[in-house]
Order: structure tokens, then sequence, then C-alpha cells
């Protein structure tokens, strides 16, 4: 392994040298108390979720469990590689931000969450979190080609994506722009005392937008229930957090708002679900927010036209071959006595999957013109 | 809830009707909306325990509650995003910006979120709320407390914009704001919040409570988004205009003995092009006044459909008195304000061609 870059390459145990590992069996109250001699229950409190992840850091899943997370995870990676396909074929145009390598976080996360009453809101990287939904993936590739029959019409194309049935909020191209809203989800769950809470994902990127702290903020304040999860990749865009970011252990930036952090494995579909269980149960007991950084990594470009020169090819090679979260979960099928012709069988199945959204996706037409004009204002109230 | 909900109309006033100013509509129509609707909440800085520093929501928290009307940190990006996400989840926020000029923060979450919400997932998702925001100049707020952005806005497609003029209008046109399911910005012109501000500032202010469209009437009416007002008819020439200019407009043509035809627009987006379109074709003259600098103002657009839609009526050029394209400044406010002396030489310009 070439050098790589310094945060990416001690992935999955990342930090290392910048904090105490959360996989040494010292907790990570290891930390320097900066300057307090006695730790008061508060600082406790902020840490609390954190040892609760340390102790049981994976999630016991049944046959069909793990199954199912392999073939949902499956299905994120093979239709991003469709849809990487069908941009350089030059049937998706403009913007496509692949999920790949990703995978565990939106399954782990999203596995964890009451369907039909929690709200999911996202950035522009939003195909693998419909897809971890269930969403039918024909629809949501005819959304990346614009047809009609795409799930918003054509008209929001690959960032822009919603779901009222699941209560998917989106797809928003505007980098951190989603986690006000977010917290405006989570306001709405309280006042209607329905029970549920929003998942609002972002990147390490966005994560320094001034926005996500009025949002930090103002959760903390009214105690809201919502979960703030920071996919760090490892890189914005081409800048690796190193060069863009004062503090890189994202987890602790709740910290100055009294919201507790979780530093997790986002490449481990076991410990990500392991560890949303633990965070949701919090935000549950109304308990206010929780901010969990999912320690990850894209394997393909920020975009399409993303020309990789931030990184070395052995770094992402190296993750590939050593880290993939779905190598890792086919090889506990194996473990478990799923034979090669069986895993071989999802596999083929999921293809065929794939194959058929994208020729929905290709032969679908596109809007009537007509469509230009309409959703802009509601007419009448 | 004493009028029907089925209107659509202002109730009839008549000599009877209590006066209010407009700070007192506009209490009064959130305090309607609070109580007819529970998904309506109210949250800004200051808007709660305090009442707001215009006083526009006194006494709502007291009556409501805190988790109707509540106080917000001082973050104008994170109060406009949260109200955006309220709205899609199906509540009816009604945030409060302090001054228009702290609204740059938010402009992101409105241009970006909260106007495209509805076209981007194809009508799945909409983001009804209104943001109500003081805005205008003539209170020596410098350049930071005086603006007119209400340009900004109108040029985004996917959000409304309403200005009222009157303690009347406010209240009708509020109601509407909030019952309304897309995004509107409710700019309220702060100078005639107490009185109708004519311009001739070295004269005593005249409280609303003289005036006739202070005339508000109880309970629930609305006055429909898209609907001009107008103040006053005449044969000579048409006068567009919207807010505070309203009252400086109506005074100008008072004192000069113009028969002018005033349009109050009412609501920008949607615009009454109708009813300005036969007022010019009637006319055949057309000067649209506002306060806003004039490079790309909302003036320019008024200007371009005139031209277009009345060009064969026309008698002179349209013309328009704005703002200079300077910030809004402390010491020569009244030689930056587009008051009764400007206004007077650009009529007899117009009416001399």
């Amino acid at each position: 392994m070439a050098k790589p870059a310094p945060k990416a390459a001690s992935k999955p145990a990342p930090k290392t040298a910048a904090k105490p590992a959360p996989k040494a069996a010292s907790k990570p109250a290891a930390k320097p108390a900066r300057g307090k001699s006695v730790e008061s229950d508060e600082d406790f409190a902020l840490r609390s979720l954190q040892m609760a992840h340390e102790d049981n850091k994976r999630f016991d899943a049944s046959d069909e469990q793990l199954l199912h997370f392999y073939e949902q995870m499956l299905l994120i990676r093979r239709f991003e590689e469709r849809a990487g396909q069908l941009y350089g074929l030059g049937l998706i145009g403009g913007f496509c931000h692949l999920y790949i390598g990703q995978e565990a976080v939106a399954v782990g996360l999203q596995s964890a969450l009451t369907e039909g009453l929690d709200s999911v809101i996202t950035g522009y990287r939003d195909h693998g979190h419909m897809l971890a939904y269930g969403i039918d993936p024909n629809v949501i590739m005819a959304e990346l080609t614009g047809r009609q029959a795409g799930i918003s019409k054509g008209k929001g194309g690959s960032m822009h994506m919603f779901s009222t049935e699941h209560r998917f909020y989106g797809g928003h191209g505007i980098v951190g722009a989603q986690v006000p809203l977010g917290g405006g989800l989570a306001l709405a769950h309280k006042y209607r005392e329905d029970g549920g809470l929003c998942l609002a994902y972002f990147g390490d990127g966005a994560a320094n937008q001034g926005q996500v702290y009025e949002t930090f903020n103002m959760a903390a304040l009214w105690n809201l229930p919502i979960v703030f999860v920071i996919e760090n990749n490892g890189y914005a865009m081409g800048t690796a957090v190193k060069r863009s970011s004062a503090e890189t252990e994202f987890y602790r930036r709740g910290t100055a708002f009294r919201i507790p952090g979780m530093d997790v494995n986002g490449m481990d579909v076991l410990e990500v679900r392991a560890a949303a269980e633990i965070a949701f149960a919090h935000v549950r007991e109304g308990k206010g927010p929780v901010l969990m950084e999912l320690n990850t990594y894209r394997y393909r470009g920020h975009s399409m036209s993303d020309p990789g020169k931030y990184r070395t090819r052995e770094e992402v090679q190296d993750q590939r071959e050593h880290n993939d979260p779905i190598e890792r979960i086919k090889k506990e099928l194996a473990e478990r006595g799923k034979t090669e012709d069986e895993i071989k069988a999802i596999d083929k199945a999921i293809r065929a999957r794939v194959a058929e959204a994208a020729d929905f996706a290709e032969n679908s037409p596109e809007p009537d013109p007509a469509e230009l004009y309409t959703d802009v204002l509601v007419e009448s109230y | 809830m004493s009028a029907p909900e089925t209107t659509n109309d202002a109730p009839v006033v008549t000599e009877d009707t209590r006066r209010l100013n407009m700070i007192e509509a506009i209490n009064e129509a959130l305090a309607i909306m609070l109580e007819r609707d529970p998904d309506v909440i109210i949250l800004g800085e200051d808007v709660g325990y305090f009442g707001g520093v215009f006083r526009a929501t006194a006494g709502l928290q007291e009556k409501f509650g805190k988790t109707r009307v509540f106080d917000t940190p001082i973050s104008e990006c994170g109060i406009i995003g949260v109200a955006v996400g309220m709205g899609a989840y199906g509540l009816r926020p009604v945030p409060e910006i302090q001054f228009a000029d702290y609204i740059y923060p938010g402009l992101d979450q409105l241009v970006s979120e909260a106007a495209r919400l509805r076209y981007r997932s194809a009508g799945e998702f909409i983001a009804p709320m209104t943001v109500r925001s003081p805005f205008g100049g003539g209170i020596f707020g410098g350049q930071t407390h005086s603006q007119s952005p209400e340009a900004l806005f109108t040029h985004v497609s996917g959000i409304k914009t309403v200005i009222p003029s009157t303690p009347h209008d406010a209240k009708g046109l509020l109601i509407s704001a909030i019952e309304d399911n897309d995004p509107v910005i409710f700019f309220e012109p702060k100078r005639i919040y107490n009185g109708p501000f004519t311009g001739f500032y070295d004269k005593p202010v005249e409280p609303w409570k003289k005036h006739r469209d202070s005339q508000v009437p109880e309970g629930y009416y609305k006055i429909p988004l898209g609907k001009a007002r107008t103040v006053r008819e005449g044969e000579a020439l048409t006068v567009l205009v919207y807010g505070t200019m309203v009252h400086v407009a109506e005074a100008v043509c008072e004192a000069r003995g113009v028969d002018a035809e005033i349009i109050d627009l009412r609501t920008l987006v949607p615009l009454d092009i109708e009813a300005i379109e036969t007022s010019v074709k009637k006319t055949g003259r057309c000067l649209i006044i506002h306060e806003a600098t004039r490079t790309s103002g909302f003036g320019a657009e008024l200007s371009a459909l005139v031209t277009e839609r009345c060009f064969y009526h026309l008698e002179a050029p349209v013309d328009r008195v704005t703002g200079f394209d300077t910030p809004y400044p402390h010491s020569l406010e009244w030689a930056y304000f587009p008051g009764p002396v400007r206004i007077g030489e650009a009529i007899d310009k117009i009416m001399s061609e």
C-alpha cells in the first residue's frame, strides 16, 4: 500500500494517532478531560452513547436479516454501477453522485427506523438512501434519466428525489441546506407528538456549513427528536478532511451544544445498525438530538466528472480489498452456511432487477413540455 | 371565526367599523390564524416572550402558549430552514425575520429550498410558510435597517411577494398568505406601522386612527393575493405603487391636483396585470414609484410589462421614481427617499409629453 492520504489511510481504524481508538479496550473516556480534574455528569452524558456502542458493537442479526442487508447493499452497488454506465452512454446528464462504498451506512441506519413514522432527509448523494427504503429502482433510475415516469417526473433529477409514502424528504443539491429542514421535520414530529424522529444526513464537507450549527443549537435548545448523521467519506469533493476541517473528529462537533456524539464504523452494516439502535432509543426517550459520525469511504469520484487526482489508486484499492461492506457480509453469510451457488443466485437476481430498471429508464418517455410550468406555485388554495 | 369561512371578500366597512393601526391589524390576523388552525406556528427572534421588536406578536405567546409562539436564536438561515421542514411535514409556520435587512443569511433556504421544493418533488412536497418581515426606510435606520429587497424575491419563481399598505389590507392579506400553500414573503412597510406617512417628513404624522383605511372588520376575512386595489380613480395618469409609497403618491397627486389613477399593487407576485393594463390603456401615461434601488428594481419589470402590453396606448414614456443606486443612507435619508419633490417633477414631465 503506497502512502495514501493520511485520514483515509487509517480507515477503518482511522484516527489512531489523533484519538483513542474505539477498538481498543480502553473506552473513549481516555480522551483528555481538557483540564478538568473531575468529570461532571453532563460530560458523561455526552459520551455515554459512545460507551454503550463500545459495549455492544455489532448488531446480532438473524440469518434472514443478514441476507436482507446483503441484498439491499448489493442492489445499491449494482444500481450505482449501472447508473455510472448510463451516464457514460449519455443517458444520464448533468450531475450524478454514486454511493458505491457507502452502502452500509444507509442500509444499517434506515433498517432501524420505524417506517411510515420516522422521516429522512439527505443531500445530493441520495440514490442509496432511496433504495435502502425499498423504493422501486425503476422510478429512481427513470428520475436519473429525466423521464416522466421518474419519481419526481424527471423534474428533480439525481440530486432531488422525494417520497411522501416513505417520508423521505429529499434529495437536496445545496451542500448542508437540508440540515435545517431536518430540524423543522423534527420540530413537526415533536409538535404533532407522533413519536417519530428525523434522520438528517450530511457529509464531512457540509459539516463546515454555518447553518448546520444553527440547527445543532436549535435542536439541542428545543430538545428535538433528530439524529444528525455525518457520512464522513474522507473527502469534500476533492479536498481531504484534514485540508478543510480544524476538527476532523466530527462526532465531537456537537459537544458545544451538549449533543452526544457517536463514532461509528460505517463500513460494517452490523456496527451501523447497532449504533443506530442506541441513538434512536436515546432520541425516542425524549433526550434530544444525537450526532453520529459514520466513517465510510466512497470508491468512485465525487461526481462523474471527478478526475480523482486528490487520492491514490492504491488507497481506493486498499479500501475495496480490505474494507468492503458487501464482501464483509458475503463472507459472514458463507460462514453461516450459505453456499456459493445461493449467493451467486442472489447476485444474478439483483443484476436482473437493475437491468430491468435501466431498460425502464431508457425506454420511458420524456416529460411533456407542459410539465415545465406545473408545480411552480400551487394554483389555488 | 365570526365571518363565514367560504368568502374571500372582506366584510363591508361602515362608519362604525373600529379602527386599528397596522401593527394591531397584523397582530389580530396572527391571533385569528392561531385560533383557527392548530398547524399555524409563529417563530422568530424576540417574537415570544418579548412580543416582537415592533410588537406585532405582543400577547400571542401568553394566549397560545410556547409551543405555538416561540423565540428562536439569532439564526436567520436556521429559522427559515426549520420553517421549510415544518411546512413540508404539514405545518404552517409563520417565521418573523426581524428586519428585511436580516433576511440574506436565509436567502439560500428561501431560494433553493422553500421556492423550489414543490417543483423538484413534482408536487409531492410543498413548503407553506409566510415569512413576515418589516421593510423599507424612513426611520433613519441607515443601510442595514431600511432596505427594500422585494425584487430579490420577485425574481425567484416559486415564491409569492406581498406588501400591504393599510391596516385593513394587512389583516386580510396576511390571513390569505398564511392559508396559501406556497411560500410567501410578507413585507410590512415599517414606516407606516403607526400612521400613513405621506413623504412630507417635516409635517406631523397623522395616526392611522384618522385614516379611512384603518377601519378593520372584526374576525376572519381574506383579501385575495393577486388583486390590486384602485386607491383613487383618474383619467390623466396611472401611478403604480405599493407599501409606503401608496400614501406618498396619493398625497402628491392630491397636493398638485393631478387627476391620477393610483393603483396599489398589494401583491407583486402574483401581479394583477389586468388592472394595470386596463388603467394604463385608459390614461395613456404611467408612473412607477418604489423606494428600492433603481437598477433591476421591481419598477423595471413593471415598466417592461406596461411597454409590452400598452405600447400603442402610451402618450409618454413610462417613467420611474425610485431610490438611488446607493446603499440606504442615514443622514441623507430624505434625499434618497423618492419623496414629494421628485415625484412631483416626474409627474410634470410625464404630463408635458
